[in-house]
C-alpha cells in the first residue's frame, strides 16, 4: 500500500521538497497538503515587486492548482491544521477533518514578529508576510496619504519602497543608527539611506517606537522621546520568528524553531521539518536558498535514499528595490586578523568592500555595483585562496578574460535584451531572463536545461548566474560547492575517486553497484568519467570500456556536424618529411577526403571521411609509419615546438628535438581533459609554450618549465613551476606533472583550473619539494604508457572484430543485401 | 521474446551479439539510415538515426538505460517513444523489431515506408 505523507504548510519551502520528491521518486507516496492561505503555492519573496507595482499575483505563482491534481496531490488550500496526534498519527484540522499519516512534514514557515506595545491591534496596522497583506496595503494605499514603516530592515525598505510607489508618503523608523545594520555595515547603510531619501522616503534613525495611537483606527506612532508621527497605515517589520505553535503542541521539542538534525528530522522519527520553522544546529535560517538545500535533503530521505546530508548554509542578501544595487555576505565586522579592501566613491555611488581573513574573503558588502557579488559569494563559500589575485579583486571578475562575449563587462543587468549572453548556442539575455521567469527557474542546471545558455563551452556560465542573482534577487540558489558528478549520483568526483583508490573495483557495473548509483547504467555524463578514473587507477589490468566513450574516442576521429570524421596523424613535434607528405597526398587522394587543413596544432587533418573508411586509410596510414594524433581525445594532444638551436640565431637549445622527445614519451595517454605541450627554443617563445598545459622555454643555462596555461575559452598564462638544467630532468618533470593531473584532477577540468582549484603551491609541494614523490610519479606514468602506447588506428586496422563495428550492421541499399534479407 | 519464426512481414538485419551491449549499429537503407539500439538488459529498438535537432547520427552517442545521448549537441532521445527527454522537444520516428534466438528483425515497414516516400 501506498504510504501517506501530509504537510503541513504550503510555502516555498515545503513545496520545493515535494517538488524535489516527486523528481526522485513520483508515486511512492499518497500526498496531502495543508495551507491556510486561499492559494496554490508562490513565491513569497516577489510580494515586494507587487507591492511596487512590477508584478502582478498571477506572475509570482510557483504551482498551481492544476499541478496539484496533475501530480496527484490533494490541496486543502484555505484550511488550518490545529492540531498534530502523534499517538494516533493523524493531524486534525480547522474543519474537524482528521488525516492520518505515515510521514509527517511540518512546513509552516514564520510569523512577523509583533512588538508588545499598545495599539497593534488597530484597524491600519499590517504586517508583510502574504498576499493578503499585500492586498491590504493596496487598498490601504487608495484611500490614506499617510504611512509609517517601523523597522529598516530588508523586509521594511521593501515596503516603504512599495508603498512611495503607490503614492503614500513613507517614514521608516528604525532602531539602530544604521539600515539594515545585520547585512551593512555605516558607510553602505549611508549611502542606501541617502539614495532612499532621494526616492522622498523619511527616515527617523534611532527612534524607539512607544505606541500606536488611534481610537478604532490608527492615526498615528507615538515614539519615546514623545514625537507623535501621524499615520494612515502602519506596517510593522522588526522581524520574523519561526512559527513553531503547532508542533510544540503537540509535543515535539523545539527551542527558537522546531529541532531538526542533518536529514532534517524532528525528535519524532515520523516527523520532518523544513523552511523557517526549523532550528538546525542552532540557526533558523530567513531566506530561500537555504531553504532549497533543505528541502534536497529532507526529500532524499523521504524518498528512502538516505544519502543526503544538510550541513548548515552561508547565505547572502539582496534588496529587491529597483534601482538601487546592494549585496551583502558573510562577516563584515572586522576584527582581529581581518584586512578590509575597499573601494568609495559617493559621487558615483559605488562601495565595495570585502574583508579577508588568511587570504580568503570572509565577508562582502556591495552598494551601487554588485555585479560581482555571486563570484566574491562563491569565493567566499569555496574558501579560495586569494592571494594572487588580491590586487584586482576588486575591479571584479570581467578582468579575467574569457573569450565570446567581449564588450560585455559593464554589467550583465545594463546589457540590452537581445545581447548574446551564451555565444556557443546563440542564447541571448531576453530568452534567458524570459525562461527564468515564465518557467520558473531557480538554478544554473534548470537555466542550462530549458535555454541550452552555458551548457556548452560554459564560460558564461559567471552571465548566467549574474543573470539569475538580478531576475530573482536573494531566490536565486546558488551551485553547491561539492557537486554531484551528474544527476545518477550524490557523490562529487573527489568522492568517487577516493573510493577507487581504497577498493578493489575494476569494472563499471562494480563500482555503480557499490556506489549505489541511482541509475541502471548511469548517462554520458558520469559513465566516460568512472571510465577514466578506473583506467587511471587501474593502468594494467582495466578493460577500457569503449562504450562509455564519447564517440570521439570510440571511433578515433573527430565527429563533424554531418556525422563524417575528421583524421590526424600525429607529426612528431610538427616536424615532417617529403615522404610523409606524399603518404598523406596519396591517402588523401584515395579516399576523396573533401579538405586538407593544417591545424593550430602544427599538423595535418584531413576532413569529411566516412566512418566505413576509417580503418581503410589508417591501414595506409600505418604502412606510412604514421600513429594516430588523438586529436579527437581526452588525452596528450600535440607537442608544438619552433626551429630552435638548430636553424635559429637565437636559439639555445634544440626545442624540436626535445619536443618530439616529449611527444614520444607522452603520446597516447589518457588523461582527464585534453593536454597540450610546447617547447620554445628563447624566451621569443615562437612555440607559445606559456599558454600550453605544460610548457617548455629554452633558456641558455636551461630549462624553464611552465605549467597550467590554456589558450581556449578562458585565456590562462602558465605559471613557472621551476627551472631545470638538462633534457632528463625536462622528461622527469613532464611525466610526474602529468601523472599528478591525471590521479588528482577531475574529468574534464583541464590543468589551468585543476592547478587554479589546488594552487600552484600545491602542485609545487608534491614535484618540487618531494623528489621521492616526483620520481614515483614519474614511474607510475611511465607504467601506464606500456599499455597505453599501443596506436588504437593500427589495432583498429588490423582486428576484423573491431573493424565490423564501423561497417552497418546490414546494408539494404545493396542489392544482394536486400534479395538476402528478403527471401 | 518467444522462439516462433518471425513471420512474414519481418527481415532479419543481423544478430545481437553484433552490436555491442549499450551500444548501436546502423541498417543502411535509401534515404536515411535506421539504428539498431541494444539497450539496457538487451533490449533492442530501431529509430531512425536521426536526431530531431540538427541530425545528429543518434547511433554514435552514449546509451544509458532505454535512452540515447546525441553525439552532436548532447540532447536525450528516450528509445522507447523516440521522443527527446524535456526540456528540448521533438521525436524520432520508430520502428517495429525484434529479437529471436539471438536474431534481429526488422518490420518491413521501415523499408516499405522509405520506397514510399
Ligand atoms: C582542428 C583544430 C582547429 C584547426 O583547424 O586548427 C581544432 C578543432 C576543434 N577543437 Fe580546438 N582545435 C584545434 C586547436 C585548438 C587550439 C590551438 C592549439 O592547440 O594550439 C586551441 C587553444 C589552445 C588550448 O587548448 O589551450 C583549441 C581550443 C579548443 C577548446 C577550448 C579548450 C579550453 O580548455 O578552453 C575546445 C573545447 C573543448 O575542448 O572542450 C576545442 C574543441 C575543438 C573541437 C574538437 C570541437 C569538438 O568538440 O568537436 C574541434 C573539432 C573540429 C572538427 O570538426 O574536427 N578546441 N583548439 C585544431 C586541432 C589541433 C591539433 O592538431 O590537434
Ligand atoms: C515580502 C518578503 C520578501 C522577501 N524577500 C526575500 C528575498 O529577497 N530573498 C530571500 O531569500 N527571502 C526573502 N523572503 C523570505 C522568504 O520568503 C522565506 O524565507 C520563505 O518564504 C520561507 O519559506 P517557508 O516555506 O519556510 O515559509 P512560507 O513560505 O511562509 O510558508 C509557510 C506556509 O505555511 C502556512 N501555514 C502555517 N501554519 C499553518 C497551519 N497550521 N496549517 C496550514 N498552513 C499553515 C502558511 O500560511 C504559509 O503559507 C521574503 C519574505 C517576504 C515576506
Ligand atoms: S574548430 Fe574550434 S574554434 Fe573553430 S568552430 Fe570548432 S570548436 Fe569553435
Ligand atoms: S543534433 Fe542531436 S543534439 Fe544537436
Amino acid at each position: 500500500m501506498t504510504q501517506k505523507l501530509v504537510v503541513v504548510g504550503n510555502g516555498m519551502a515545503g513545496m520545493r521538497t515535494i517538488e524535489e520528491l516527486l523528481k526522485i521518486t513520483p508515486d511512492l507516496y499518497d500526498i496531502t497538503v495543508f495551507g491556510d492561505e486561499p492559494y496554490g503555492n508562490y513565491n513569497r519573496i516577489l510580494l515586494s515587486p507587487v507591492l511596487a507595482g512590477e508584478k502582478t499575483i498571477d506572475d509570482i505563482m510557483l504551482n498551481t492548482e492544476e499541478w496539484y491534481a496533475e501530480n496527484n496531490i490533494t490541496l486543502r488550500k484555505g484550511v488550518k491544521v490545529t492540531e498534530i496526534r502523534r499517538d494516533r498519527r493523524v493531524v486534525i484540522a480547522e474543519d474537524g477533518s482528521e488525516t492520518p499519516y505515515d510521514r509527517l512534514l511540518i512546513a509552516t514557515g514564520s510569523r512577523p514578529f509583533i512588538l508588545p506595545i499598545e495599539g497593534v491591534g488597530l484597524q491600519g496596522v499590517l504586517t508583510f508576510r502574504d498576499i493578503h497583506d499585500v492586498n491590504q496595503m493596496l487598498a490601504a494605499a487608495k484611500t490614506g496619504k499617510k504611512a509609517v514603516v517601523i523597522g529598516g530592515g530588508l523586509l521594511g525598505l521593501e515596503a516603504a519602497n512599495g508603498l512611495a510607489k503607490n503614492g503614500m508618503d513613507v517614514t521608516v523608523v528604525h532602531l539602530m543608527d544604521t539600515l539594515m545594520e545585520r547585512q551593512l555595515d555605516a558607510a553602505a547603510g549611508a549611502m542606501l539611506k541617502a539614495s532612499l531619501e532621494q526616492r522622498d522616503l523619511k527616515f527617523l534613525m534611532e527612534a524607539k517606537t512607544k505606541a500606536i495611537v488611534g481610537r478604532d483606527k490608527v492615526e498615528a506612532v507615538e515614539l519615546e522621546d514623545g514625537r507623535k508621527i501621524p499615520a494612515d497605515l502602519v506596517v510593522m517589520a522588526v522581524g520574523i520568528k519561526p512559527n513553531i505553535e503547532l508542533a510544540q503542541k503537540a509535543g515535539l521539542y523545539c527551542e527558537r524553531g522546531i529541532v531538526v538534525d542533518d536529514t532534517m528530522l524532528t525528535y519524532d522519527g515520523r516527523i520532518y521539518a523544513v523552511g523557517e520553522c526549523v532550528q538546525h544546529r542552532g540557526v533558523a535560517y530567513g531566506l530561500v536558498a537555504p531553504l532549497f538545500e533543505q528541502a534536497k535533503v529532507c526529500a532524499n530521505h523521504l524518498a528512502r535514499k538516505a544519502t543526503a546530508a544538510y550541513k548548515g548554509s552561508v547565505t547572502s542578501t539582496k534588496l529587491k528595490v529597483t534601482g538601487i544595487d546592494l549585496f551583502s555576505a558573510g562577516d563584515f565586522a572586522g576584527g582581529e586578523g581581518v584586512e578590509e579592501i575597499v573601494l568609495k566613491d559617493p559621487y558615483g555611488g559605488v562601495y565595495k568592500k570585502l574583508c579577508i581573513k588568511d587570504n580568503k574573503i570572509r565577508g562582502a558588502v556591495l552598494y551601487g555595483d554588485t555585479m560581482d557579488g555571486p563570484w566574491y559569494f562563491q569565493l567566499m563559500r569555496e574558501g579560495t585562496d586569494i592571494s594572487e589575485i588580491r590586487d584586482h579583486l576588486l575591479f571584479g571578475q570581467a578582468h579575467l578574460g574569457d573569450s565570446g562575449h567581449g564588450g560585455q563587462e559593464s554589467g550583465v543587468a545594463l546589457l540590452s535584451d537581445d545581447a548574446e549572453i551564451c555565444g556557443c548556442n546563440g542564447v541571448c539575455k531576453g530568452e534567458i531572463v524570459d525562461a527564468i521567469v515564465e518557467k520558473k527557474l531557480f538554478t544554473l542546471d534548470d537555466v542550462r536545461a530549458h535555454t541550452k545558455a552555458s551548457s556548452s563551452c560554459g564560460s558564461c556560465t559567471g552571465l548566467v548566474e549574474q543573470l539569475l542573482a538580478t531576475t530573482l534577487g536573494g531566490d536565486y540558489s546558488e551551485t553547491p560547492k561539492e557537486k554531484p558528478i551528474c544527476a545518477c549520483t550524490d557523490l562529487s568526483h573527489d568522492a568517487v575517486r577516493e573510493v577507487i583508490n581504497t577498493q578493489e573495483i575494476k569494472t563499471i557495473p562494480e563500482l555503480m553497484a557499490f556506489l549505489e548509483w541511482k541509475t541502471p547504467n548511469g548517462c554520458a555524463t558520469c559513465r566516460p568519467a568512472l571510465n577514466y578514473y578506473l583506467l587511471c587507477r587501474w593502468p594494467e589490468d582495466y578493460e577500457d570500456d569503449s562504450q562509455s566513450r564519447f564517440i570521439n574516442e570510440r571511433a578515433h576521429g573527430n565527429i563533424q556536424k554531418d556525422g563524417t570524421y575528421s583524421v590526424v596523424p600525429r607529426m612528431w613535434g610538427g616536424v615532417t618529411t617529403p615522404d610523409e607528405l606524399r603518404a598523406i597526398a596519396d591517402v588523401a587522394e584515395k579516399y576523396k577526403v573533401r579538405e586538407v587543413k593544417v591545424t593550430g596544432g602544427q599538423r595535418i587533418d584531413l576532413f569529411g571521411v566516412e566512418k566505413e573508411d576509417l580503418p581503410e586509410i589508417w591501414r595506409d596510414l600505418s604502412k606510412a609509419g604514421f600513429v594516430s594524433g588523438h586529436a579527437y581525445g581526452k588525452a596528450l594532444r600535440t607537442v608544438k615546438t619552433c626551429v630552435g638551436s638548430q636553424w635559429c640565431r637565437f636559439g639555445t637549445q634544440d626545442s624540436t628535438g626535445l619536443g618530439i622527445k616529449l611527444e614520444q614519451m607522452t603520446w597516447g595517454s589518457w588523461m582527464p581533459h585534453k593536454f597540450k605541450m610546447a617547447v620554445s627554443g628563447c624566451p621569443r617563445n615562437c612555440a607559445e609554450a606559456t599558454i600550453k598545459d605544460f610548457g617548455v622555454v629554452c633558456v641558455e643555462s636551461g630549462y624553464e618549465l611552465h605549467i597550467g596555461g590554456n589558450g581556449g575559452i578562458k585565456v590562462r598564462v602558465t605559471d613557472l613551476l621551476t627551472k631545470v638544467e638538462t633534457e632528463e630532468e625536462v622528461l622527469e618533470y613532464t611525466a610526474a606533472f602529468i601523472q599528478l593531473y591525471r590521479e588528482e584532477a577531475h574529468y574534464l577540468e583541464r590543468t589551468a583550473p585543476w592547478v587554479e582549484r589546488v594552487g600552484l603551491a600545491y602542485v609545487k609541494k608534491k614535484i618540487l619539494d618531494d623528489p621521492e614523490n616526483r620520481k614515483a610519479l614519474r614511474d607510475r606514468f611511465l607504467k601506464s604508457q606500456r599499455r597505453a602506447q599501443i596506436d588504437p588506428w593500427k589495432e583498429n586496422a588490423t582486428s576484423p572484430q573491431r573493424q565490423a563495428q564501423f561497417k552497418p550492421l546490414r546494408d539494404l541499399t545493396r542489392q544482394q543485401d536486400l534479395e538476402g534479407a528478403n527471401a | 521474446m518467444s522462439n516462433h519464426a518471425p513471420g512474414e512481414n519481418w527481415v532479419s538485419v543481423g544478430k545481437l551479439e553484433d552490436i555491442p551491449p549499450l551500444g548501436a549499429r546502423i541498417v543502411r537503407r535509401e534515404g536515411g539510415n535506421i539504428a539498431i539500439f541494444r539497450a539496457e538488459g538487451d533490449r533492442i529498438y530501431a529509430l531512425e538515426n536521426r536526431c530531431p535537432h540538427k541530425g545528429g547520427p543518434l547511433s554514435e552517442g552514449i546509451v544509458h538505460g532505454c535512452r540515447v545521448t546525441c553525439p552532436l549537441h548532447n540532447w536525450v532521445i528516450d528509445l522507447d517513444s523516440g521522443e527527446a527527454v524535456g526540456p528540448d522537444e521533438g521525436v524520432v520516428k520508430r520502428y517495429d523489431v525484434k529479437l529471436i534466438d539471438g536474431e534481429i528483425y526488422l518490420h518491413d515497414a521501415a523499408l516499405k515506408a522509405q520506397e514510399a516516400a
